[in-house]
């Protein structure tokens, strides 16, 4: 069973190898010739107004967080959904359940407006 | 020829099984590049690269090798450990997804039983080389590109996610081989159509994942000029082009595998017996992924780009309501068993 985990893990190694091999080529064979202006922040040719590091909108938080949410019950759909054959209707119920609670957040997040973005 | 295979060390053998697999995907993903060019040049009614070598097709090897030729400019404050890592965790998992994609009937490199989970948690390893390339450049633009771009591929994930639950219920296994066997009969019998509305919010939702028209805002040429990789020049650049096409190849063929049958001919099994054009074979799953491809290769030629409140209103208010409906039916066809696809 393991075993099948050894050629998952050189992939990937290899995957990464893939990154770093065409970064090395373009390192050699690529000029090097750093100046101040080539190196500074590209805004549009002005110069940078301010430092990129600027007010992060809660709104993303917003996202991430809805995000976890929704993943963590996805995570639980998962093994419900591989045994749900053998399972059958009780187990059907149950899951409405579940879900049925998590809409009613969904709901609650949608009419608070955690889902705009105006 | 078998004895000199298994002579070698295991480790050799693996080694060159993934060269096998990833040569010709690197050949893909380049010839992909120089297919959408041409592709979308031949939809506005102009022919695309024709110069370089014949009808342009060494245009791709051109590209390489001017883009290996150029500077990487790092920027000045920009972290460059980071900097220089982020490329690399972008193409990585693109890459490592595809060991275990089964190409036909037991033809992976390593066929585990939780193979959709591997998938989707490579497939969300992706962000990590968005927002760091973000933020490592410290550049305004580039942070606003990435900000916008993790938003939107985590939004398209849970819908990704609840596409592949409904999946889940109608093959009963996480073993993407499985999950083709459980499509067996014709092409009426294949996932797309009982699962019809999770294939299209699979679809789509591909589409958003991989940042690619109508919802491409986080790179946004005309408005923060290229997003998250704003920085990057040469090589950098070339990785993360790369990874987004190998990403695009690896939606379409998952899409294939998972809603079009893979590698399974469309037509009934007792017709095409002895045809090898016509029986299950890699050709299949080959055809499909192609046209998946050139879907997306379409929908960027057709559609006008989102509007980054309209791409997360589709992404919540849309796709999730639509995928949580369609969980709950096809969970009481499963359990009822409710012919045609689940009787038995």
């Amino acid at each position: 069973m393991l075993d099948n985990y050894l050629p998952i893990l050189i992939f990937i190694l290899v995957g990464a190898l893939v990154g770093v091999g065409p970064l090395a080529i373009g390192y050699l064979l690529g000029p090097r010739r750093p100046d101040a202006e080539k190196d500074s922040p590209y805004e549009c040719g002005f110069e940078a107004f301010e430092t990129a590091r600027l007010k992060f909108d809660v709104r993303f938080y917003l996202v991430a967080i809805l995000f976890i949410v929704f993943d963590l019950e996805i995570a639980f759909l998962f093994p419900w959904a591989v045994a749900l054959d053998e399972l059958g209707i009780f187990a059907f119920w149950a899951m409405v359940v579940f879900l049925g609670i998590l809409v009613v957040g969904f709901i609650y997040e949608w009419k608070k407006g955690a889902l705009e973005w105006e | 020829m078998i004895e000199l295979w298994n002579a070698l060390p295991v480790v050799i053998q693996i080694l060159l099984k993934i060269t096998a697999i990833l040569l010709p995907l690197l050949a893909l993903v380049a010839y992909y590049t120089y297919a959408e060019r041409k592709v979308i040049g031949y939809m506005q009614i102009r022919v695309g690269p024709n110069r370089v070598g014949w009808r342009g097709l060494l245009q791709p090897i051109a590209d390489a090798v001017k883009l290996m030729m150029k500077e990487i400019v790092i920027p000045t404050k920009a972290d460059k450990t980071l900097f220089l890592m982020a490329p690399m965790i972008a193409i990585a998992p693109a890459m490592a997804a595809w060991a275990v994609f089964p190409f036909d009937e037991g033809l992976v490199l390593s066929d585990i039983n939780a193979g959709l989970l591997y998938v989707l948690a490579l497939s969300s390893l992706g962000v990590y080389g968005i927002i760091i390339a973000g933020w490592a450049s410290n550049s305004r633009y580039a942070l606003l590109g990435s900000m916008r771009s993790a938003a939107q591929i985590v939004s398209y994930e849970i819908a990704m996610g609840f596409a592949l639950v409904g999946v889940l219920v109608a093959a009963g296994s996480l073993n993407l081989g499985d999950i083709v066997d459980a499509q067996r009969g014709s092409a009426l019998t294949w996932f797309w159509l009982p699962l019809l509305p999770l294939f299209g919010v699979y679809l789509i939702s591909g589409v958003a994942e991989t940042n690619r028209a109508p919802f491409d805002v986080a790179e946004g040429e005309s408005e923060i000029v290229a997003g998250f990789h704003v920085e990057y020049s040469g090589m950098g650049f070339a990785v993360f082009f790369l990874a987004e096409y190998a990403n695009m190849i690896l939606i379409s063929a998952l899409t294939a595998l998972l809603f079009m049958g893979g590698w399974l001919s469309p037509l009934p099994h007792a017709w095409v017996e002895g045809t090898w054009l016509l029986d299950d074979g890699f050709h299949w799953l080959l055809l499909k992924t192609f046209f998946f491809m050139f879907l997306f290769l379409w929908l960027r030629a057709t559609f006008p780009r989102y509007r980054y409140d309209q791409i997360m209103r589709l992404g919540w208010k849309v796709f999730i309501p639509i995928t949580i409906v369609w969980i709950l039916v096809v969970a009481l066809a499963v359990v009822y068993r409710l012919p045609p696809w689940w009787s038995a």
